[in-house]
């Protein structure tokens, strides 16, 4: 069947004009906008991270005024999260893998998927307007009065970024739910979907549901800037507070939007590595759901301290502590999966068994935040910097980067270099640690965020962080480099080089416009791994010389 | 908004490349469009949430405010609204039975009634910006009829009327285009009994935003009346 599908393009090679990429509808296509665009964001974000790290190396502030300082580290914040986090796995491996994973031609909206990756452009051009107009200095949480009353940047502009940016997540989110909900194969049950599609399905529910909230939030605050309508100005009797409660609504959901996707991925790896069903599969499913639900009820712990009633604290604090129980029951799963597993030491694996590590620590750092005596303490330092950096960056980003190459000989039809891969991996683990544990160290002694100056004391914890960080750059690098490599001079990958399970696996590498020759029917149960079986060695993950040759004719 | 290549046979109605059969096509839609109407009462939700905790730490404020507004004008637009609902139902209706000719009356007359809401919100709307009754530099309210209640906590009030209620109108302006849109697509012979599925989205969508004007009504101007 295989021989017979090389005859057709692929969907790279369908057509080659400009125009067929900006107005294609192909999920696929799709997907590689958004992964460019991603990067793009992603490279710009860390720019502005290298910057304020360099200026921290010292004392003094010496590098960048502090002014400029305050500019770098929002719009650090504003790019990562809601440009490079919030849409990395769903927009790109989700819109690439959902399709193939339950056997469908497209995404239930194909116009409204390429829509969303305009929309999230328009958003991306208003924030870079924002820089070239003088930058943001507010933090990327947009906090009133100071955004909408005292503030004299440009956050009027980064204001409607957010709030346009917004809606292509929201077009993503309601696309995946009718895509799940009615276009799975037949006999792909729900219990036979992989715990990919369930993280994005729970993702979606999140996306719906909150993302509307901190648009009107950020839309008041921008038309509060534009015409005085004073929702959240004090002089008038408005409550600064009101603001906080609206945004964390949907900020604090929205860090489980970044964590769920990636959940799903490293699900995914580690059955195929550990060549294991995954353990405990419906508590895995049902647990992302249980995450998105608590999500939305736990907003009020990043505010214990802004004057909240103790009693709404108590509550916050108990929920925030229930978050755990569902992300330990994956992390136990996931580690049971691995337990009598034919564990293998590639690219993805290394990259989620990082995941593991890093979760765990930023998850349980996280119950130290949710409680409230530890948070009084803490609140505000760089311990609250280092935990949610274990979670976005340590969790998100690298279950992202583990996906990409999970999926890499998937997408493009070629191998990335493993020995490089693994490289990567270590180079980010180590420059990962090496820059945010001292940061655990430094906030519990209580050096604040956001400051451009600390006493000398810290200098030598801040040093090593700064050290990290540089580390870390260079293993975000190396992956950007040897991945555009391979697209020229990687080995041509066979359509299933980890002997893995799931229907984006049954068809070629990479996929022709229209995804399955035939309507694929699912008689088999999800992760149906068999441990006697091994995963294939490098040399029969990639076609061989002769075979590549007459397909290079086609 | 589903729709991508057209099937050469245009008897069976419309239906695009990746979807099996029109069932799989309709269900798509209609959980696409409930998901949306989602999104649109959170957004909406937010200024809700922050219209009552408002209300509650300024009743007197939320009264006088909502006493300087036109209550009979609203009433009317409030009746103007329901029957355009009444009249979208209509044009479901005719489209399922296969009645092009009535499912184009019935949306002219709905984009009929939609703007007779929009020209009686704008007239409103310039009485109070005539009056200076708007949030900003100079908010202006005469006539008190509580002479100790606090202007700036009116002002609050005008703040969320203008931006609860634009917000509506704006849902109200982007849903007649597009109800332009399908009335000429529907003279054309789009649609039929065996394809009207975006005739009955814009439906639910006209209802969303009828059934929000239903709370911001009695929310804004009907306050101690």
């Amino acid at each position: 069947m295989i021989d017979v599908a090389r005859k057709e393009r692929n969907y790279v090679d369908a057509d080659y004009s400009v125009w067929s990429w900006f107005l294609t509808t192909d999920h696929k296509r799709v997907a590689i906008l958004y992964l460019i665009s991603i990067t793009v964001f992603f490279m710009l974000g860390g720019a502005a991270a290298v910057l304020f790290r360099l200026e921290l190396m010292t004392p003094q502030p010496d590098f960048v005024i502090p002014e400029t300082y305050n500019k770098l580290f929002t719009l650090h914040g504003i790019l990562m999260v809601f440009f490079y986090l919030i849409p990395s796995i769903p927009a790109v491996l989700g819109n690439f893998l959902l399709p193939l994973m339950i056997g469908a031609k497209d995404v239930a909206f194909p116009k409204l998927n390429l829509a969303s990756w305009y929309v999230y452009m328009v958003g991306g051009v208003l924030t870079v307007a924002a820089i070239v107009f003088g930058g943001v200095d507010t933090g990327w949480t947009f906090y009133t009065p100071y955004s909408s009353t005292y503030g004299n940047s440009a956050v009027l502009l980064a204001g409607l970024g957010v709030f346009v940016v917004g809606f292509s997540s929201i077009l993503t989110g309601i696309n995946f739910l009718a895509t799940i909900h009615t276009m799975r194969a037949p006999g792909l049950t729900w219990f036979r979907l992989p715990l990919f599609v369930w993280a994005h399905y729970a993702t979606s529910l999140i996306i719906i549901l909150g993302t509307p909230v901190v648009s009107i939030t950020v839309l008041l605050v921008a038309v509060e800037r534009l015409f005085g309508v004073g929702i959240f100005d004090p002089t008038l009797g408005g409550d600064p507070l009101l603001f906080q409660h609206l945004f964390w609504f949907y900020s604090h959901p929205a860090v489980y939007i970044m964590i769920l996707p990636s959940m799903g991925v490293i699900s995914e790896i580690i059955a195929c590595f550990a060549r294991k069903k995954v353990f405990g599969y419906h508590f895995i499913a049902f647990s992302s759901l249980a995450i998105a639900l608590l999500g939305f009820l736990v907003w009020g712990h990043h505010m214990y301290v802004s004057g909240q009633s103790m009693y709404a604290g108590f509550v916050f604090s108990f929920l925030t502590m229930l978050v755990g129980v569902p992300s330990a029951i994956k992390v136990f799963n996931w580690t049971a999966t691995l337990y009598k597993g034919q564990v293998s030491w590639t690219t993805p694996m290394m990259y989620a068994l990082g995941f593991i590590g890093l979760f765990t620590i930023g998850g349980l750092t996280g119950l130290f935040l949710a409680t409230l005596g530890i948070d009084v303490h803490v609140h505000d330092t760089y311990f609250v910097v280092a935990h949610f950096h274990y979670i976005m960056v340590g969790g998100a980003s690298m279950g992202y980067l583990g996906g990409l190459h999970f999926w890499w000989p998937k997408m493009t039809g070629k191998m990335y270099p493993e020995t490089w891969g693994r490289f990567s991996a270590i180079v980010v683990f180590v420059g990962f640690n090496l820059t945010f544990f001292p940061q655990f160290l430094l906030g519990y002694m209580g050096m604040p965020r956001r400051y451009h100056m600390y006493p000398e004391e810290f200098q030598v914890l801040n040093v090593m962080s700064t050290a990290g960080a540089s580390i870390m750059g260079v293993g975000y690098l190396l992956p950007l480099g040897y991945l555009l490599w391979s697209l020229w001079y990687g080995k041509n990958a066979t359509s299933n080089p980890w002997d893995a399970r799931g229907l984006e696996w049954t068809i070629e590498s990479p996929p022709t416009p229209h995804n399955f020759h035939e309507k694929p029917v699912v008689t088999t149960e999800v992760y149906d791994y068999d441990p006697e079986q091994p995963l294939p060695p490098p040399s029969e993950r990639v076609v061989s010389p002769a075979e590549s040759e007459t397909e290079t004719v086609q | 908004m589903s729709a991508t290549v057209e099937h050469a046979d245009s008897s069976a109605g419309f239906l695009a490349h990746h979807f099996d059969d029109r069932a799989q096509q309709r269900q798509a839609a209609v959980i696409g469009m409930w998901a949306f109407l989602a999104t649109e009462v959170l957004f909406f939700g937010g200024l809700f949430a922050g219209y009552s905790v408002y209300r509650f730490l300024y009743p007197e404020a939320w009264v006088e405010g909502s006493k300087h507004l036109d209550h009979v004008l609203g009433t009317i637009n409030t009746a103007v609204l329901l029957t355009s609902s009444f009249t979208v139902v209509l044009a479901v209706r005719a489209v399922k039975r296969g009645e092009k000719d009535h499912l184009v009356r019935y949306l002219l007359t709905t984009i009929a009634l939609a703007s007779l809401f929009v020209v009686v919100k704008t007239y409103e709307y310039w009485v109070k910006f005539s009056h200076g009754t708007v949030p900003g530099a100079g908010f202006e309210l005469h006539d008190l009829y509580d002479p100790s209640v606090s202007l700036n906590q009116v002002e609050l009030f005008y703040g969320f009327y203008f931006v609860m209620t634009g917000l509506h109108a704006f849902h109200m302006v982007v849903g007649i285009v597009i109800f332009a849109v399908y009335t000429r697509l529907a003279q054309l012979g789009r649609y039929d009994e065996n394809y009207h599925t975006p005739i009955e989205m814009i439906g639910l969508y006209w209802h969303l935003v009828d059934l929000i004007w239903v709370f911001l009504f009695p929310l804004l101007y009907l306050i101690d009346r």
